[in-house]
């Protein structure tokens, strides 16, 4: 069978992204790219939920927090291994969000969304006071053991290989929910929620799938924040700007499809680091207005993100295409 | 605990609540007539606050004198945001317009940081300011003020959905936007009037605020929170529903201050909060 095109480009793109750190030697910007992944696997994180199940989650931040504090603590004080850590975050994360589907899941759009800030807030508040978890002053993450094993690296090479294989697995988790009953029955429950009810479908239940999934690998993504920047803080990884930002580049790309947060990542991260980096030194905001412009102008004017738009545009061409190919049959 | 600690607690809380509540209303009611969340409330209350600010520092005006042209120009200004951009995602999927008004929030503090700065800034000496003595507990004026202030705002806007036709026209379009179509009500015209008449609301709550509290760029941060729960409680839509829980959410904001401690006092709130989505998603005071 010959592979198609899109195969290929798909491989060509992998190997790409897999070689990168190889072909740049400028720091900044391979930490661009760690930042792009990062952010990329947190949405297609959040797509899970978000994106498949219809459920616009504003307080995603609270998973990643957990995901972050659990690996950081179970370092500091039981000198637990990050790699199981992150693992057991991932897990609490899920747990907890037994409790976060409970309490909000009976709540229908703006009021799930409105909840669901509720529940991020309340998390920031219980670890900014928190002493065992560092409260305000945050937890720091000695460096003094390096290597694959302590997931420490004075290197920005391996975080990114980090980033990249947590995103690729992201995305393989979704991909088989996507082909598997789960994904049928989400669709079916965000588009019509009545009628999947009346088809026997366990509406509660699959939802709270999505939740508990998007749940473990949002921590996961919180417990490599902490090994890459060695410092967590509430500020740092429980704020309502993460969860914005999770819900915004699926919501950029294209919700409910695969590949619409890493488009959207691709686009909103970097632009977001370079105007940062342009307009950031002089403290008057400029950054933040060309990023809030950016997202009104997506919303209003874009409201199916750039996959959509994709989409739209490649049926315009192809309907045009085979017009044109009428007509010179006709001819 | 004396009483009369706890009496002076209960009076702060009434007065901030009738604060939080004149934020909340122009918030329920625009999502009363159109389904909309606006996310950026708050910073029609930094609007506010603001023009009271430079109103006081370049002009030496009270904001209690420039009130009345504050409230004019959020007026205006809640106008002309829906005109060119809400009127634009009324259709769109709920994502859009969380978004699209989640957006604005950041947009309105960036610019506002542009053109002021970050700084904390306050008004010293306005016409309000010290305490007074009433019935045993010492109240901070400005305090008062603001919330007798919040109470005149709030009736005047009362009557003016109960008692003009323009205001029942709104109520109407709230109710039943096909219905009160066919009648010759333009939704368009109500939905901008609903926009305007938050963004005032908000803006007189900023002014009053202006004198007690610190003014920056992001301080609707602190407020928009609250009203939302103070919307949620109320029952979306429900003006008076949203007076009555802006005063039980400043009472239980205080109170849980004062036994849990201050930094708590915000986890209080939500978690009461949560607790009544739970039981009763459509308020307190809501209809079934």
């Amino acid at each position: 069978m010959k592979p198609s095109m899109k195969t290929v480009a798909l491989a060509a793109i992998a190997l790409a992204a897999v070689l990168l750190p190889l072909l740049t030697h400028s720091p900044s910007h391979l930490n661009l790219a760690i930042l792009v992944l990062m952010a990329a696997q947190l949405g297609v994180a959040w797509n899970l939920l978000g994106g498949y199940a219809g459920q616009v989650s504003l307080g995603h931040a609270a998973f990643y927090g957990i995901g972050a504090y659990t690996s950081t603590l179970l370092l500091l004080n039981f000198g637990i291994n990050p790699w199981l850590g992150m693992l057991l975050g991932g897990v609490v994360a899920a747990l907890l969000s037994l409790a976060f589907g409970w309490s909000c899941f009976r709540l229908k759009g703006h009021y799930f969304a409105m909840a669901t800030i509720a529940v991020a807030e309340i998390v920031q508040i219980v670890f900014t006071n928190w002493d065992y978890a560092g409260s305000a002053v945050g937890l720091t993450i000695p460096m003094d053991q390096r290597g694959w094993g302590t997931m420490v690296f004075a290197d920005k090479a391996p975080y990114y290989w980090l980033a990249l294989g947590l995103l690729v697995l992201t995305l393989l988790a979704t991909w088989a929910v996507e082909r598997s009953h789960v994904g049928y029955y989400l669709r079916a429950i965000k588009d019509e929620p009545d009628a999947a009810r009346s088809i026997g479908i366990d509406i509660a239940r699959y939802k709270q799938v999505a939740l508990s999934l998007s749940a473990f690998f949002t921590a996961l993504g919180g417990s490599l924040y902490a090994q890459k920047e060695l410092y967590i803080d509430p500020g740092s990884v429980l704020s309502t700007a993460l969860s914005i930002k999770m819900a915004l580049v699926s919501i950029l790309g294209g919700v409910g499809t695969l590949f619409g947060p890493v488009v959207g990542s691709v686009v909103l991260t970097t632009i977001e680091e370079v105007t940062r980096a342009s307009f950031g030194g002089t403290g008057r905001g400029t950054d933040t207005i060309i990023y809030a412009a950016l997202i009104v102008g997506i919303a209003v004017f874009y409201p199916s993100g750039l996959i959509g738009w994709l989409r739209e545009w490649r049926q315009r061409r192809q309907a045009r295409n085979a017009a044109s190919a009428k007509v010179e049959v006709a001819l | 605990m004396t009483a009369e600690i706890l009496l002076q607690t209960l009076a702060s809380g009434v007065l901030i609540g009738l604060i939080y509540a004149l934020v909340a209303i122009g918030l329920t009611m625009i999502f009363g007539v159109m389904d909309i969340v606006n996310f950026a409330h708050g910073e029609f209350l930094m609007l506010g606050m603001y023009a009271s600010f430079w109103g006081f520092s370049l002009y030496a005006l009270d904001p209690l004198l420039t009130l009345p042209l504050t409230v004019l120009m959020l007026f205006a200004f809640g106008m002309l945001l829906y005109k060119f951009i809400i009127k634009r995602i009324i259709n769109a999927p709920m994502l859009s317009q969380i978004f699209t008004t989640f957006g604005l929030m950041i947009l309105l503090r960036g610019v506002a940081q542009f053109l002021w700065k970050p700084d904390f800034r306050s008004i010293e000496n306005s016409w309000v300011s010290g305490s007074v003595k009433l019935l045993g507990i010492q109240l901070g004026q400005p305090q008062l003020v603001a919330g007798l202030g919040a109470v005149a705002v709030t009736m005047v806007v009362h009557a003016f959905l109960t008692r003009t036709r323009l205001g029942a026209a709104l109520e109407a379009t709230a109710a039943d936007k096909e219905a009160a179509q066919l009648m010759g009500i333009d939704s368009h015209r109500m939905f901008a009037l609903a926009w305007g008449i938050g963004a005032a609301c908000a803006g007189a709550a900023g002014v009053l605020l202006a004198t007690f509290f610190p003014i920056f760029p992001e301080v609707g941060a602190n407020f928009i929170l609250l009203a939302f729960v103070v919307v949620n409680l109320g029952g979306f839509g429900s003006v008076t529903g949203a007076f009555w829980a802006g005063i039980l959410v400043g009472v239980i904001e205080v109170m849980g201050g004062l036994l849990l401690g201050p930094q708590y006092k915000l986890a209080v709130v939500l978690v009461l909060f949560l607790a009544v989505l739970m039981f009763r998603p459509q308020g307190l005071m809501g209809k079934a």
